[in-house]
């Protein structure tokens, strides 16, 4: 028996990755019975789980400070949705699960793409300018896209295949957080949290900051492009309202509520957070009022997030 | 020519109004070093105090006229220049001595906050409301050149504000201690200057200078509603960075420059469709290029 299928070495972020993974076969396979509606929940689920946590790379990780990643996602979103609107009709169907890994890798490269140009300009800013940059980034590819008649401009793009199950979407979301706590965890990813600890220090231990900077943007924005693909296949319609500073804001928040740089207190805010608007229906339009205040009393009683108990050192860095 | 001349006035119009909100981010920034989100809804509650006073004030001054304006005006400036100081006491002063990136998020869900509780129906309602008007409209013909009115009030009452806000800042001891605080907190203290004091002040002002913004784009705009804000504080705050950040005739600066290069590219067809994604596009070069801005000092981390 080889040692790596001896239980005992599995790391605990492989555990996580083998649970889900297999998790995300079995749930798929008896799919077809549920409810639509909470299967579209679930799908929900899994896509702001990918967000968020590839999210906390950056802003709890690393300590930078976006607020664009909802541009990533339209990146991502619409790159894969045009790919696979172009290519289904000239394939055979039996093709179609490797169109849509196509299309989501694409979409994923490309939003890859935009993180480094953001990446780059943040080399030299922190903070509130980052912010404001990754805001202003946002709105650019908003603008963009709203511009852009090929992908429907501000009408929408209408009619993308629903090629997004279950399975794809828990299979990447197992994938992300396996990929991004490993990252994080490896001999390499100390780097981010030294970065986020304390930049002049991390630097002259020999860390180069702007590295690890611009791969925690390029990695986050890969994976948000991802998610913004199985969005894509998903609600089978993109318009670039959907993709405003506040979908940001949404993904920021769960950051923050699960306890920036915890990857288990983000997949759980992400899951409390999608399902919070559903159990609160009748309440809807107090949605954003609360949400906002919750941010808030968060960073007034509990900057570290919700979900953080043992870690000494609570909070964003200066 | 006329072209470019009509669009030089239609800009200043606009830069006037950008460089009045950039000074109230960048006189907190100074201050507080942070960006205060919640600036831009003070503008916009200072355009909704201003919606609902006029109907008040109309009956003891008749609108449209200039006392009934100012009247209106000043109203919402102290109402305004209350919620800055009261947004600063609430929500940022017990985080005085907490990371930046925590005050930020926090300004960010007080801006949220203010905005989506005035959207609600029992507040203001997310639709457009007519802003009434203050002050007698007329257009001047000047050779072919289109000025009007409401433009002139506006640039007037800028280059008004900005001498005042000089006289403030240069001449008075309060000026003297808001600039101790942004040079250095610690060592203003010492010096016996009472830090939230001046701090509140800072806010004070802003607000107040923010109200009036409000009021101007309000002239100008079709009409008020609880987002208004939300685009003329972001075209500010990248004002207030092309200018150099905590340097105040530098926000002005750069309040004018935006507005102008915003309306000749809206001028250009092709580009106009842009026009949301032009400022932040200067805003990504400047920082790029000049992280200082075009009057700031850059400064060395010092460890």
């Amino acid at each position: 028996m080889s040692s790596s299928l001896n239980p005992s070495s599995i790391t605990g972020a492989k555990r996580w990755l083998i649970a889900g993974v297999l998790l995300a076969v079995v749930v798929s396979m008896f799919s077809a019975q549920f409810n639509r509606y909470y299967l579209g929940i679930l799908v929900d689920i899994g896509i702001n789980i990918i967000l968020a946590v590839s999210l906390n790379l950056i802003n709890g990780h690393t300590g930078q400070f976006s607020l664009g990643h909802a541009g990533f996602m339209a990146v991502g979103g619409y790159t894969a949705a045009k790919i696979s609107l172009v290519i289904s009709p000239m394939l055979p169907p039996a093709l179609q699960p490797l169109i849509f890994l196509f299309a989501l890798l694409a979409g994923g490269g490309l939003a890859a793409l935009a993180g480094f140009g953001v990446g780059v300009p943040s080399l030299r800013l922190r903070g509130d300018y980052l912010a404001i940059v990754t805001l202003g980034f946002g709105e650019i590819i908003r603008v963009v896209v709203q511009n852009m008649e090929s992908v429907g401009a501000a009408s929408g793009l209408k009619g993308i295949p629903k090629y997004t199950t279950l399975g794809w979407t828990f299979g990447l979301a197992a994938v992300t957080i396996y990929f991004v706590s490993a990252l994080v965890n490896s001999t390499y990813g100390r780097g981010f949290i030294a970065v986020s600890d304390d930049e002049v220090a991390a630097s002259s231990m020999g860390i180069n900051p702007v590295r690890y900077k611009v791969t925690a943007f390029v990695t986050g924005a890969f994976f948000a492009g991802i998610a913004g693909g199985l969005y894509a296949h998903h609600k089978q319609f993109l318009s670039p309202t959907g993709f405003d500073f506040l979908k940001s804001i949404d993904i920021v928040v769960m950051v923050i509520l699960g306890g920036m740089g915890r990857t288990a207190g983000v997949v759980v805010a992400a899951i409390i957070l999608t399902l919070l608007p559903e159990v609160l229906r009748q309440f809807s339009e107090y949605r954003m009022i609360i949400y906002s205040l919750l941010i808030i009393v968060l960073m007034m009683a509990r900057p570290q997030g919700l979900f953080t108990w043992n870690r000494k050192k609570g909070g964003a860095p200066a | 020519m006329d072209w470019l001349l009509q669009q030089l006035i239609n800009g200043l119009a606009l830069g006037s109004i950008y460089a009045l909100i950039a000074l109230g981010y960048t006189m907190v920034y100074g201050v507080l070093r942070f960006i205060n989100f919640a600036h831009a809804d003070v503008l916009m509650l200072g355009a909704y105090a201003a919606y609902f006073l006029a109907p008040a004030v109309s009956t003891v001054f008749p609108l449209p006229s200039l006392t009934g304006a100012l009247i209106v005006t000043l109203l919402s400036v102290m109402i305004c220049t209350g919620i800055g100081i009261l947004i600063e006491f609430l929500a940022y002063r017990p985080l005085r001595q907490r990371p930046r990136l925590t005050v930020l998020i926090t300004a960010i869900g007080v801006s949220l906050l203010i905005e989506f509780t005035c959207q609600h129906e029992a507040v203001f309602g997310a639709d457009t409301k007519p802003f009434p008007q203050l002050l007698p409209v007329h257009d001047f013909n000047i050779g072919g050149l289109v000025i009007g009115s409401n433009d002139l009030v506006v640039v007037v009452t800028t280059l008004v504000l900005l001498a005042a806000l000089w006289f403030i800042v240069q001449r008075t001891k309060m000026g003297t201690a808001m600039r101790a605080v942004s040079f250095n907190q610690q060592a203003a203290a010492l010096m016996g200057i009472n830090i939230n004091r001046i701090i509140s002040f800072t806010f004070g002002l802003g607000s107040a200078l923010a109200a009036i913004a409000g009021i101007l784009y309000a002239l100008k705009a079709p009409g008020i509603d609880p987002l208004m804000g939300v685009q003329p504080g972001l075209r500010a705050f990248i004002a207030a960075v092309l200018g150099g950040i905590g340097n105040l005739p530098g926000a002005a600066l750069g309040g004018l420059l935006l507005g102008l290069l915003e309306t000749f590219a809206g001028g250009i067809s092709g580009l106009s469709n842009y026009r949301d994604g032009i400022a932040f596009a200067i805003l990504i070069l400047i920082l790029l290029f000049k992280p200082a801005g075009l009057l700031g000092k850059a400064s060395v981390e010092k460890v």
